[in-house]
């Protein structure tokens, strides 16, 4: 498949700030002692953690261990049950969330959630048209531009229902870039897919780390990681147990439970 | 002249088709008016038993479960005799209106809350997460998704009510039904009865049949166009696709 050269950003929307990622930049995402019960069950303890502009943060850790519960608390799928939430400075609550997730936080699923009924071009200019008060040519445009960024041009007429697993994911994504905000989250992105179509989402998101968005990736896949993580936070039992830079953790984990979980994916 | 091939009775039944028309006439009013109300109180109880808030599911609870299980001739004579005797009275066909739809409303929430819950919850979420406001993400993208699920059962509650309108009987009302009844009993016009029954389980027949046709036909084209849809997936490759449900 051949991409279009074209940039990701478009009519300037964001621009492309300082190359040095995740260094003395804002703080977009903050956390602080979130805790999230579901029932009896204690699925986040007392997370802190905070995502800078442009920063690339990849959550690892076995499953089960409140990765996706943490980045869903991000934009509040999730509410959090003790803490808070905050995006670029102001905290995020149940009253403000509509309005602030629009604005600032796109997302991506494991299971794509596209919707079924719509094509795929009005799957990506619904929320423009409906929520960011663009016209119906400027959305279209903006559909387009993103469905070369994704390879798909030739399936805006499509509906979802008739594209592979892969196609649908970059479809997704491209929905996600269409929002234009500052923060897109993406909850184990590749998990659904058949082995051989994860490649082609991975290289999307590739594409996408070499921009100015700051990203939040759940995901199993280290190589990945490896290649476009700033920063690597490790989870298990709903805790951070051990955050740093690829490098350090890939080649010289402290904690013995990285260093296990690690083993174990190597292998596999 | 009771027999249904005596020709006097159903000469009797067409020098008196007025009443039949007449009672029609105040059926299908009675009717169109209650099935507005029905889905209005469908739509709003329906959205109620399927939102977050605990408190309005309850509610919503509440009013399906006392309204199922209690007969609607008990809810009609409740509502016309209970207010007529504390001083409101509100006519007959305000009251026909009102008991039908309240009784079919509770039907109506019932497929509503269906219809939504039939949708994936990841819909539901990305719609959030692209921060749709909930009306915004039930307009857009959660209803339109359930409308395909609710429109047959819906129907087939449109015919129920219909047939419900002989209900008014009991109050003295002056749709089909009743008319039927005090046409084949009545002092000049009594004694037809085979006619008159036959004439007016046509009348609603001919009003009920292409409704019904109507659902069971939509329900067809939707199992075959789910079918449809899983072929296109398979065809496409999109195993994956298919895990997603």
């Amino acid at each position: 498949m051949r991409y279009s050269e074209a940039p990701i950003f478009f009519h300037g929307a964001l621009q492309c700030a300082a190359s040095v990622q995740g260094k003395g930049l804002a703080i977009m995402i903050k956390m602080e002692n979130v805790c999230k019960n579901f029932g009896d069950l204690e699925v986040l303890k007392n997370v802190n953690l905070e995502v800078r502009e442009g920063e690339k943060l990849v959550i690892i850790g076995p499953s089960g261990s409140g990765k996706s519960t943490t980045v869903r608390c991000m934009n509040f799928l999730e509410e959090p049950t003790s803490g808070h939430v905050y995006i670029d400075g102001q905290e995020l609550t149940a009253k403000n969330r509509t309005k602030l997730v629009r604005e600032s936080i796109s997302m991506v699923f494991q299971q794509f959630n596209l919707y079924p009924h719509m094509t795929v071009l009005r799957n990506l200019t619904i929320a423009p048209v409906k929520l960011h008060h663009k016209s119906k040519k400027e959305a279209e445009e903006l559909a387009y531009h993103y469905l070369d960024v994704v390879g798909l041009r030739d399936k805006a007429h499509a509906y979802p229902t008739m594209l592979s697993g892969g196609q649908q994911q970059r479809i997704a994504i491209a929905r996600a870039l269409c929002s234009q905000t500052k923060i897109i989250l993406f909850d184990e992105p590749t998990s659904a897919l058949d082995p051989e179509t994860i490649q082609e989402v991975l290289d999307v998101m590739i594409r996408l780390a070499k921009e100015n968005i700051t990203m939040v990736v759940v995901t199993h896949e280290m190589g990945f990681a490896r290649q476009v993580a700033d920063r690597v936070v490790f989870m298990a039992d709903g805790q951070i147990l051990e955050e740093g830079t690829p490098d350090h953790f890939f080649t010289n984990p402290e904690n013995e439970r990285v260093r296990q979980f690690l083993g174990k994916i190597i292998r596999s | 002249m009771s027999g249904i091939f005596s020709l006097r009775a159903w000469e009797k039944v067409w020098l008196y088709r007025g009443t039949f028309l007449l009672g029609l006439f105040n059926t299908v009013r009675t009717a169109v008016f209650a099935i507005l109300l029905a889905l209005a109180l469908g739509i709003l109880f329906g959205l109620m038993a399927t939102s977050g808030k605990r408190a309005l599911r309850a509610v919503s609870r509440v009013y399906v479960e006392l309204i199922q299980n209690t007969p609607v001739l008990l809810q009609t004579c409740f509502l016309y005799y209970a207010l007529a005797f504390s001083g409101h009275s509100i006519g007959i066909i305000t009251t026909g209106i009102l008991a039908l739809g309240i009784y079919t409303g509770a039907y109506m929430a019932e497929v509503v809350r269906a219809g939504i819950e039939a949708v994936p919850k990841g819909q539901f979420e990305a719609a959030q997460s692209q921060g749709f406001s909930y009306l915004e993400k039930m307009y857009y993208i959660i209803l339109p998704q359930s409308i395909k699920i609710m429109l047959p059962p819906m129907v087939n509650q449109v015919v129920n009510l219909i047939k419900n309108t002989s209900c008014l009987y009991i109050i003295g009302g002056a749709d089909l039904i009743s008319l039927t009844y005090s046409f084949v009993t009545g002092e000049n016009t009594g004694g037809a009865y085979a006619p008159a029954y036959l004439i007016s389980g046509l009348l609603f027949f001919v009003i009920c049949f292409p409704l019904s046709k109507t659902a069971s036909s939509w329900e067809t084209a939707l199992k075959r166009r789910e079918q449809r849809q899983v072929f296109a997936r398979k065809n496409a490759g999109g195993k994956e696709a298919m895990a997603d449900e």
